[in-house]
Order: C-alpha cells, then sequence, then structure tokens
C-alpha cells in the first residue's frame, strides 16, 4: 500500500496561523483559494496585496506576500500607486461589500475605468461584517440588518447594488465576472476565475475584477451550513453568476 | 472508485462543520474531544474515503490533508 499525499496547506498561507474569522466563514476559504493559486503561479516573491477595513483587516497576517493595509475602500487607489510604480509586480485589492460598493465606490468605479493592470477580489457577503451586521449597499430586500431590523426595505434604501453588472457598462476592457464558495462546485469554478485575473496582469492584459459571494454566519444568525444554503438559495438569484465582460 | 484517507490538523478546524456536509460519502463528523482553543475538530470515522478531495476544498482554516492510497496489485 502506498500514501500520496494530493493536498496539504497552501505553501503561501502564512506558516503556523490561526485566523481570526469566525468558523465557516467564507474569507478563509477565499484567503486559501488565493494562495493556491500564488503557489500555483509561482509568484509568492512577486505579489503585493492591499488588505482593506472589514473583518478581513488582517489579511496581511494569513497570506505570505507584500502587503499593504488601505483606507477603508482606498484599496484600489493604493493599488494603483503601487502598481504603477512597480508594473513587474503582480498587485491585488481584496475588499469587503461595504468597503468596495459603499465607502469606496468612487475608487472602484475610477480604477476599473483607467483599467488599471491589477486585479481586484470583491468579497460580497450582503452585510458589514466586522462592525457587528449593518445594511451594506447589496443587502438584500427584505434581509435583516442592524440597521434595518424588518428588512431591507427599497422605500428608503434601495436595491442591492449589482457591482458586475455595472462596472461592464464602462467602455474600458477588462475582466469582469461573479462566481461563489457556497459549495465545491462553486469553489473549483471561484478559483479558475481568480486564477485568470490574476494571469491577465501578468500577461499585462488590463483590469480584472472577481465578485465572489460568500456568507457572514455570525452576523446573519445563522450556523456555516445554513448560510451558504442561503448564499446558493438567495444571493445567486439575485447575483447571477457569469462572466459580464472578458476583454471585449 | 479511488481510495483515500484524510489527516484533520486538529489545532486550525473551528467545528464549523462544512467539510461534513460536502463529504460525498459521508465519512466525517465532529469529534467529542477538544482542541486547545475549545473547538470540536472533525473526524473521519469511517473507511470509504475516495480521495476526493471536496472537504479540503471547503475548509475554510485549511484544516485537512488528504492521501490517496494506491493498493500495489
Ligand atoms: C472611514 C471609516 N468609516 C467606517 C469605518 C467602520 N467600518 C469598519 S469595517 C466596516 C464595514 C466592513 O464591511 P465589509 O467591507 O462588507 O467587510 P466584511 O467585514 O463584511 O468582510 C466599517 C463601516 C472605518 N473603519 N473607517
Ligand atoms: S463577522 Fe462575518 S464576515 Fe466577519 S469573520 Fe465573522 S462570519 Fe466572517
Ligand atoms: S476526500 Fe472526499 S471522500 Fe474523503 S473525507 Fe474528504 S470529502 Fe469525504
Ligand atoms: S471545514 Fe475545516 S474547520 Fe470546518 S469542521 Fe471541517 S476541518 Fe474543521
Ligand atoms: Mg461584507
Amino acid at each position: 500500500m502506498n500514501e500520496i499525499k494530493i493536498y496539504e496547506r497552501p505553501k503561501a498561507w502564512a506558516e503556523g496561523v490561526h485566523t481570526h474569522y469566525c468558523p465557516g466563514c467564507g474569507h478563509g476559504i477565499l484567503h486559501r483559494l488565493i494562495c493556491e493559486i500564488i503557489d500555483e503561479l509561482g509568484i509568492q516573491n512577486d505579489t503585493i496585496g492591499t488588505a482593506p477595513v472589514g473583518c478581513a483587516a488582517l489579511m496581511y497576517d494569513y497570506i505570505d506576500v507584500d502587503f499593504c493595509e488601505a483606507a477603508h475602500g482606498r484599496a484600489p487607489a493604493l493599488a494603483t500607486g503601487i502598481k504603477r510604480t512597480r508594473p513587474d509586480k503582480i498587485v491585488f485589492t481584496y475588499q469587503g461589500d461595504g468597503d468596495l460598493a459603499s465607502i469606496g465606490t468612487a475608487e472602484i468605479i475610477h480604477v476599473a475605468n483607467r483599467g488599471e493592470k491589477l486585479t481586484t477580489v470583491f468579497i460580497n457577503n450582503a452585510i458589514y461584517g466586522m462592525t457587528g451586521g449593518q445594511m451594506a449597499p447589496t443587502t438584500l430586500i427584505g434581509q435583516k440588518a442592524t440597521t434595518c431590523p424588518f428588512g431591507r426595505d427599497p422605500e428608503l434604501a434601495g436595491y442591492p447594488m449589482r457591482m458586475c453588472e455595472m462596472l461592464a457598462t464602462l467602455e474600458t476592457p477588462g475582466f469582469i465576472t461573479r462566481v461563489s464558495v457556497a459549495r465545491p462546485k462553486y469553489i473549483i469554478e471561484a478559483k479558475k476565475a481568480i486564477k485568470k485575473a490574476f494571469q491577465n496582469q501578468i500577461e499585462g492584459k488590463g483590469y480584472s475584477f472577481v465578485e465572489v459571494l460568500s456568507n457572514c454566519p455570525t452576523n446573519w444568525g445563522m450556523t456555516p451550513v445554513q448560510a451558504f444554503e442561503w448564499t446558493e438559495s438567495t444571493m445567486i438569484p439575485h447575483y447571477p453568476l457569469g462572466v459580464f465582460k472578458d476583454f471585449k | 472508485m479511488a481510495k483515500g484517507r484524510i489527516n484533520v490538523l486538529e489545532e486550525y478546524c473551528k467545528s464549523c462543520g462544512l467539510c461534513v456536509e460536502a463529504c460525498p460519502v459521508k465519512v466525517l463528523r465532529i469529534s467529542d474531544h477538544i482542541n486547545s482553543k475549545g473547538y470540536r475538530p472533525v473526524e473521519q470515522f469511517k473507511e470509504g474515503c475516495i480521495a476526493c478531495k471536496m472537504c479540503a476544498t471547503m475548509c475554510p482554516d485549511a484544516a485537512i490533508e488528504v492521501y490517496k492510497i494506491e493498493e500495489k496489485q
């Protein structure tokens, strides 16, 4: 009998680290995917991340590449400066939905419109996770949050924003796609999309934007398994998965 | 069908149950002992693992290693 190890912790996952994320949080899955991709592309020494404000604010301790911490929502501006001064490096932003679709709306639109040759990984959990579960621009109609305890009312708060669809209207070429980490079948596709987004950058193609539908079991008041069932049953119908633009 | 087994890095496991749900052959469960963080790590409680890596694909804490077992003919 012969045993072959077919899966182990990625090399880019900082050694011995215990993340502060709640059990079953999609941030961990997405970090792991990014680490696997960094390993597979052999870019650990050439990658610079920009960490967001939100639950992922400490991600620089978890993914073992160089990082800068951005002010809330400003990661695209910071990453622009880094990429323009170091065009040889692989630069990415990692941003939550509060960070990207609320406080950083201006920055994300303009980074895409300028076609900066970098990558954005946008983790959408339809809530402000870190601050205790307030409504985000991406919170679904009827979804409860601490600032809409009876559910989001479009009369008061408008409708949940579809960032991929909005950015895809820009004339500037880019790669814009939406994936999920709710189940293994989606995770496999998510990894392919993020890998392509990094490869686009290696090839000097232009801006790549990958939205990842995730969860927040703690603030949604669900178990991790229930939370990902909700991602699949309720988020995906409103935020359809697919490619919205691919450099055309 | 391939044969395999998993190794749980117990200290990293947060007992979230996502791997238990993801395993197509249902060979995982939450154990009844406790790690130093106070979580009950997952365990493979019976044979039948098919080395599909679904559990490791799902794990937010990279707490699972997967082995494929090759039987010599
Ligand atoms: C300028 C500024 N405004 C507000 C905050 C408070 N704040 C911290 S995290 C956060 C929301 C984060 O939500 P999201 O980006 O969705 O990340 P998640 O925690 O859900 O991953 C807010 C409003 C801040 N830190 N700085
Ligand atoms: S609060 Fe929500 S997003 Fe933040 S770590 Fe916990 S589950 Fe994840
Ligand atoms: S590798 Fe597949 S069969 Fe084996 S424990 Fe993991 S999910 Fe179950
Ligand atoms: S998915 Fe990972 S953290 Fe969650 S129970 Fe399984 S091994 Fe533990
Ligand atoms: Mg959020």
